[in-house]
């Protein structure tokens, strides 16, 4: 890791932090305490995602973060030995608690993972499949829809002559973006991204990059990264996890410069994890 | 004194040795048995065989349309009932019972249901069916075959739905996916060619299957494709000709091995051509 910290490429002069956290709370979690088995994951863990901000997480293996952005959508549940209690609010509603039809939450709630999962399906299909869920579409709309979403993913170009062929075919960064548009082709309010590139090649890393620029404008973006120059980069909040315990959280610019807390400069300096 | 190096040279060689002896012994037999029923069976071969029935005792010429036909209606019957059924437990199995008690239970009957002894499968189905019907019949020997088929395909469903990665699962999960549209959409899908391995394999076994006909389906002299008759089928016919002192009876016992074990050669091939582009997918 890199001894120098970044400056944030986007930072506007003079704006500091109270200025930078005026946007509205989309995810607002309040003393959130997770389980797997016995062993506490998460430890009394507050933290509020502002809208259409990226907001990153980072820290040493095992430290948490992961386990706090798959709390978001509630991925826990299907493992009977995990569980969460304190609440996390999304627009307001304590989606922990929530009686509402859990694939409802989800559908607000787009997620890609660590490794690409290209489903067993032809490329077309793999966005299809997700909006054929919420959406009922005519062949034609649906060609147009399939189509929006992969431009967006910069991937329209590379796949448009090669649309039934399986989503495996692809290279393992082109299987990303195809991962990307299809969480993003069921038009979420919120991105999770478990860290999206530490199965990729430089290149790719830098496409995807782009795609979270522009997911920006639209999107509530959390990543989780083990790259803490991709959080520099991409990310306008960064949180920083060191034990199950958020250490710190703040503007990306100032968690990279000055850090409040030891343990954070610590890390991001490369002097532990 | 050797040195350690030579020791070990020793060692492996002996060990080689041993291994190479033990798999000579193996094929050494498999070959002997195709080479006996390719010599003897594959001259006796001819287009009557597949024409005609089989023939009276002391009668000359004759054929085995009648087995080859009953067979495969067995045959069709087990593969009617087992797989579905194998298909829908075995997914049972691995999708909602992998982290319960029960599932484990469950998995652990398969297991013993996998190796019992067919001749008690056969048995089973005369005490719940053909006994209370008062005759033998297709559809009973049908359900002793499809018995022994079900574990099979159960095994190979659960074993190869384990094999889908979380992740594909998690994913599909992320985007609201309702778990029955999970499973038929993705893991089914996901891992097809290997549950149709399966139910090839579990067909392959079934076919030379003989034990379980002997209380079921019996075996029938002439062309019938009742369900509810007795009917003839390959192995008994095979069985029955075998031992019998007329030539042509023997020669066409021949022939039915043979065609027999080219049917389950054929079946085992292309299951491993399904698996082999199964794995060059993954």
């Amino acid at each position: 890791m890199s001894a120098t910290p970044r400056i944030h490429p986007r930072a506007e002069p003079g704006e500091t932090a109270a200025t930078a956290g005026m946007g509205a709370i989309k995810i607002d979690v309040r003393s959130l305490n997770f389980h797997y088995g016995r062993f506490q994951a998460l430890k009394d863990v507050s933290i509020q995602i502002e809208e259409r901000q990226v907001t990153a997480f980072i820290g040493p293996s095992g430290c948490g973060k992961s386990t706090l952005l798959r709390t978001f959508n509630r991925m826990f549940e299907i493992y009977p030995e995990q569980r969460a209690e304190g609440e996390i609010l999304v627009d307001g509603e304590n989606i922990l608690r929530s009686k509402k039809d859990i694939a409802l939450i989800r559908a607000k709630i787009g997620m890609v993972f660590q490794k690409p999962t290209p489903f067993p399906m032809s490329i077309f299909e793999n966005i299809a499949f997700g909006i054929r869920l919420y959406e009922k579409l005519s062949k034609a709309e649906m060609h147009v829809r399939v189509e929006g979403c992969l431009r967006q993913a910069a991937l329209w170009d590379e796949v448009k002559d090669k649309l039934h062929q399986t989503g495996t075919s692809l290279s393992g960064g082109q299987q990303q973006r195809l991962c990307i548009a299809r969480a993003v082709a069921i038009k979420p309010e919120i991105v999770l991204l478990d860290e999206p590139c530490s199965a990729l090649d430089p290149i790719s890393t830098a496409k995807v990059e782009e795609m979270i620029e522009e997911l920006k404008n639209n999107y509530t973006v959390v990543i989780v990264t083990h790259n803490m120059q991709q959080a520099a980069r991409v990310s306008d909040k960064t949180a920083f996890m060191y034990l199950g315990e958020l250490i710190e959280f703040g503007d990306t610019e100032k968690i990279f410069t000055k850090p409040d807390k030891k343990q954070t400069e610590d890390y991001i300096t490369g002097r532990f994890g | 004194m050797i040195s350690r190096y030579q020791r070990r040279k020793l060692v492996n060689l002996f060990n080689l040795g041993i291994a190479v002896l033990a798999t000579i012994f193996g094929v050494f037999w498999l070959i002997w048995i195709l080479w006996t029923t390719l010599r003897y069976g594959a001259s006796s071969v001819n287009w009557a065989l597949f024409t005609q029935d089989t023939p009276a005792p002391g009668s000359s010429g004759g054929g085995l349309r009648n087995a080859f036909v009953g067979s495969l209606i067995l045959l069709g019957i087990a593969v009617a009932i087992g797989a579905p059924v194998g298909v829908l437990a075995g997914t049972w199995l691995a999708e909602f019972a992998a982290r319960r008690k029960l599932g484990a239970v469950v998995r652990f009957l398969n297991d013993i249901l996998l190796s019992a002894p067919s001749i008690i499968i056969g048995l089973f189905a005369y005490a719940i069916i053909v006994d209370p019907s008062g005759h033998f019949s297709a559809y009973s020997g049908g359900v002793a075959l499809a018995l022994i088929l079900i574990p099979v395909v159960v095994r190979t469903t659960d074993e190869m739905l384990r094999l889908v990665p979380g992740s594909l699962r998690e994913a599909a999960i992320a985007l609201g996916t309702p778990y029955w549209k999970l499973v038929t959409r993705i893991t089914w899908r996901a891992s097809a060619s290997g549950i149709l391995t399966g139910v090839l394999l579990g067909i392959a076994r079934i076919s030379g299957e003989t034990a379980p006909l002997l209380f079921t389906a019996l075996n029938n002299q002439f062309w019938s494709t009742s369900l509810d008759h007795p009917i003839a089928n390959l192995s008994m016919v095979i069985f029955q000709f075998a031992m019998s002192p007329y030539s042509n009876w023997q020669s066409m016992a021949w022939a039915g091995a043979f065609i027999a074990v080219a049917f389950i050669l054929l079946l085992n091939l292309v299951a491993r051509a399904l698996l082999g582009r199964r794995n060059r997918k993954a």
